[in-house]
């Protein structure tokens, strides 16, 4: 039924009220009575030996409530951080994980890395007893580039003495080789994918709170996938069975992945609560978000791509060394590997693809899952090596990926992936129509009338996403299913609640879920809550991430609603005196075949309570129904990104002068917040492209970009115009869930990197260029291929 | 410890703060509105935007004993009752937020920005005058949409 709230509309955000007057609730508006402060004491070097730790002056000083170290954790038998995806290498050996305490034990690896907490009255009284506890520290050397990770001298753990976490390898080497050998023109590219630290606007932050009379613990907490912390700290910790956590992730302000992982200062947080006796709170600041949060990509990449005398690829060859970091994040592990190189065919037939992934260990912030966690890297190395070979081929760029375009479906890639449907040259037409890509040139020399260089620049991405089929990934390393349950409650007067294990954190689930219930059962949209990031509500989930909330988490819920309606239909036949095969449900009436009689759905619901007109010993009493859907596929979005830049050739300073994307996510829930989605993942991606990237100081190990100062955020200014910045959709529905739905949360900051980088290089003339390119980079490139004079 | 005196959404409040007090944190602490958030510790996100005296200020950079005897809004005394003010109006109408959480700040700014530029303030003073506040969610995309029709209606 297509209705003004019903799935396709643009309806507007049941969720905003409260956001446009001031009255979310995010973790640090929670306020536990006779809460303490927790202030954690970081290290300030990147590496070095902890001799001792003497927390003598800090404990008296006024309203401290307790200080703790690792010996307290070691004397509670606390575990450790995990990573919860196991890499195998290509040697058979599994990936060398070293210990990654909650609080450091005998050395400090990155500067950042939580040492010590104080958990004091208020936080200033925390704060002040931090800088008195004194640490003596015996620095060691340290390494914090990625390239130089396995050659260096210094040994991050003891576990890998070359630093190397795993080698891990995809695809088919000999034919790989093979397709080089015999190829009529071989594309080279060293790509660097710099390091980005993804700064959700609210940091994190953590209240843990411990009730003797009940011997459990709560933890509110900024999570996108609040289940998941209460298994990892109950199984792994070792704090408290689950039934004894609680966990509630309550509105959470922007996750892209860094608010998935369990963190240190939250499990402190639970723990430190039965000690001090009151609940702890901590809410970071931005600087440690930049210093402990899990940080982005950080690859160091050599890829080549082989092409025959048609101008076909034959082959594409990558070696990648990715950063993990000072600890194997939560993640981490699958990122530079099954969301990396399974992805490397791009939209592309290529009959061979061979990829090795070094995965090192620095002395840096972990790296993990951050706004397409891998994809955005293997779209970066394709897209910019496609380009290039077209620029090197003489062949118009649009026109060579057409041709080396997948065409048939389903297509099995030699990357695992199997893409189940898409048609990439509708989305590439409209794409070059909706930007007026064939006039690009008068555009060119109407900008250099006005002094400036236009380039043009495309990158034709495709993702995989709706993770994941719980059996594949279980098979690839993953410990856990990634699955995704729901729980349909309908209330006696025909009302109903949606208990979802997906986490809405700006993605506007209280909508987008309201709207395939209302659609389903002919309900009003505002008769529909949506209740998430609660355990204590909600039996289990996985979370959200990957793009997964859609095409898993929507599918849970509508499975529900199926068995909700069967229920249904049997109360109704009863009531109405029929055949539950004679009872029709449509449009939120029951009617029973050939006859007059109708029952509206809240009367059915009624009934279902009331259980005076149907035999309870035939049909349970209620109308409650729940479901777990595992999908049996990724889902894969692609699409055409086409950006056009303007560079001023005295100043280096690049301007995104008109941006086009063109999207086939399957069949749309909610249009208007589907482009929030990739307007917001385009401008992550021109950050990446123009503006952001993580600078550790080789010679001290420091955090050269520790705040909005230093770390170049995308402002309102950096994006293109509201006429020139334009979104389109095809759609070629998925076959593989029932509603046909693709994923939208990271396809915006996984096409665009690229498009941006392809224009710049294409506007001054160079082959190369790397990430990101300020006015200063985009001008020494200038300078050293002599553009700048040409210009004049 | 210093004593204070100002209307907060137009009701008069009296507090004692000490020096360093923030009037952030004494808008979230100690009076509980916890509507203005606070999203880095270097003044640039603007998540934390006011009215003091008709002006937006980030309430971060103010000490609370500054602003004694100040009239001061915050996102929660913008609506009259029920009936929101245009720009909270437009912002939700135009998708002009996800996550919500520089959505205060964002509206604060924007009600300013409108009151010194006008009602037709166009798509590049908006922009320009935006860079004080930072969002990750929306790209700004519909942010500025809305400022132009919220601007239009106020």
């Amino acid at each position: 039924m297509a209705s003004a709230t019903g799935v396709g509309a643009s309806v507007r955000r049941k969720e905003d009220l409260r956001f446009i007057t001031g009255k979310g609730q995010y973790t640090d508006d929670i306020n536990l009575k006779d809460q303490a402060f927790a202030y954690f004491l970081r290290s300030p070097h990147p590496h070095a030996k902890i001799k001792s730790i003497n927390t003598a002056k800090a404990a008296k000083m006024a309203g401290v409530v307790g200080i703790y170290t690792s010996v307290d954790v070691a004397k509670d038998k606390i575990g450790g951080l995990i990573c919860g995806w196991g890499i195998t290498s290509k040697d058979g050996s599994a990936m060398k994980a070293g210990p990654h305490p909650i609080l450091a034990e005998g050395k400090v690896r990155y500067v950042g890395d939580h040492v010590a907490v104080v958990v004091a009255d208020t936080k200033e009284q925390a704060k002040a007893a931090a800088a008195a506890i004194q640490v003596s520290y015996e620095t060691l050397a340290h390494v914090v580039d990625a390239a130089k990770a396995m050659t260096s001298k210094v040994q991050v753990h003891d576990v890998a003495p070359d630093n190397r976490v795993f080698n891990w390898g995809l695809g088919n080497e000999a034919e790989t080789d093979a397709a080089f050998k015999r190829a009529a023109h071989v594309t080279k590219l060293d790509i660097i994918n710099n390091r980005l630290i993804p700064n959700a606007m609210e940091p994190r932050a953590a209240i843990g709170a411990y009730d003797a009379g009940t011997e459990s613990y709560t933890l509110y907490t900024t999570s996108q996938n609040p289940h998941v912390a209460r298994l990892v700290i109950s199984a792994f910790h070792g704090l408290a069975p689950e039934h004894k956590l609680r966990v509630i992730a309550p509105d959470v302000g922007g996750g892209f992945g860094s608010k998935i992982f369990i963190y240190a200062e939250e499990v402190v947080c639970v723990w430190a609560s039965k000690h001090a006796g009151r609940p702890v709170k901590w809410t970071g600041d931005r600087s440690e978000a930049f210093l402990a949060d899990a940080h982005g990509r950080d690859h160091v990449t050599k890829a080549e791509l082989a092409t025959d005398a048609n101008g076909k690829i034959i082959g594409l060859r990558v070696h990648t060394i990715a950063a993990m970091g000072a600890y194997l994040s939560t993640f981490s592990a699958a990122v530079p590997t099954y969301l990396y190189g399974t992805l490397l065919s791009g939209q592309y037939n290529i009959p061979a693809v061979y990829v090795t992934v070094d995965a090192v260990y620095t002395n840096t912030a972990p790296v993990d899952a951050y706004r397409g966690a891998g994809r955005p890297e293997a779209t970066y190395v394709v897209e910019r090596l496609v380009e290039t070979a077209a620029r090197e081929l003489r062949e118009d760029p649009a026109e060579f990926r057409r041709k080396n375009f997948v065409t048939q479906f389903p297509h099995q890639t030699p990357v695992i992936m199997c893409y189940d449907v898409g048609d990439y040259g509708a989305a590439l037409d409209k794409a070059l129509a909706m930007s007026d890509y064939k006039n690009f040139a008068s555009r060119k020399a109407e900008s250099a009338k006005n002094g400036k260089l236009r380039g043009v620049g495309l990158s034709a991405y495709i993702e995989a996403c709706g993770i994941a089929p719980s059996a594949a990934v279980g098979s690839l390393g993953a410990g856990v299913g990634l699955w995704e349950s729901a729980e349909v409650r309908v209330n006696p007067i025909g009302t109903v609640e949606i208990l979802t294990g997906s986490h809405s954190h700006g993605q506007g689930h209280e909508t987008t879920f309201a709207q395939l219930v209302s659609d389903r059962l002919g309900v009003d949209i505002n008769s529909v809550s949506i209740v998430h990031g609660d355990t204590d509500k909600v039996q289990m989930g996985m979370g959200t991430y990957g793009s997964r909330s859609g095409a898993v988490g929507m599918h849970a819920i509508s499975k529900a609603l199926d068995k909700v309606v069967a229920k249904a239909k049997k109360v109704a036949a009863a009531v109405m005196e029929a055949s539950a095969d004679d009872v029709v449900f449509q449009d939120g009436s029951f009617t029973v075949k050939g006859t007059d009689k109708k029952m509206a759905f809240g009367e059915v619901a009624l009934q279902s309570y009331l259980g005076h007109k149907f035999n309870s010993s035939e049909i349970e009493i209620g109308l409650k129904e729940s479901a777990f859907h595992d999908p049996a596929n990724f889902v894969f979005p692609a699409g055409v990104h086409i950006c056009e830049v303007e560079v001023d050739p005295d100043t280096g300073h690049t301007t995104i002068a008109a941006y086009t994307c063109v999207d086939d996510f399957g069949n749309l829930i909610n249009p208007m917040i589907v482009e929030g989605q990739v307007h917001g993942g385009i401008a992550q991606g021109i950050g990446q492209a123009l503006l952001e990237g993580c600078i550790y100081d080789e010679e001290s190990g420091q955090l050269l970009t520790g705040s909005f100062m230093d770390y170049a955020m995308p402002r309102a200014g950096y994006m293109p115009n509201l006429a020139d910045f334009k979104l389109g959709f095809t759609c070629t529905p998925c076959p593989t869930n029932p509603m046909g739905i693709k994923g939208c949360g990271e396809a915006g900051a996984i096409g665009s990197p690229p498009a941006v980088i392809n224009a710049i290089t294409n506007a001054i003339g160079v082959r190369e260029i790397s990430m990101p390119a300020t006015p200063l980079t985009v001008w020494n490139a200038m300078q050293a291929s002599g553009m700048k004079k040409a210009a004049e | 410890m210093h004593s204070i005196s100002l209307a907060l959404n137009g009701k008069p409040v009296h507090g004692q703060v000490e020096g360093r007090t923030l009037l952030v944190e004494f808008i979230r602490e100690s009076r509980g509105l916890t509507g203005t958030h606070v999203g880095c510790d270097t003044s640039q996100c603007g998540a934390c935007v006011v009215s003091v005296n008709g002006k937006a200020v980030k309430s971060c950079t103010v000490f609370a004993v500054a602003c004694d005897g100040a009239e001061i809004t915050t996102i929660e005394g913008l609506a009259k009752g029920v009936d929101l003010h245009p720009m909270q109006v437009a912002f939700k109408e135009h998708h002009g937020l996800q996550c919500g959480f520089c959505t205060p700040g964002m509206i604060m700014a924007s009600i300013d920005i409108v009151k010194r530029h006008g009602k037709s303030v166009d798509e590049e003073t908006i922009r320009r005058e935006l860079s004080g506040n930072i969002c990750r969610c929306t790209g700004y995309h519909n942010i500025v949409k809305a400022v132009q029709a919220g601007a239009a209606n106020m």
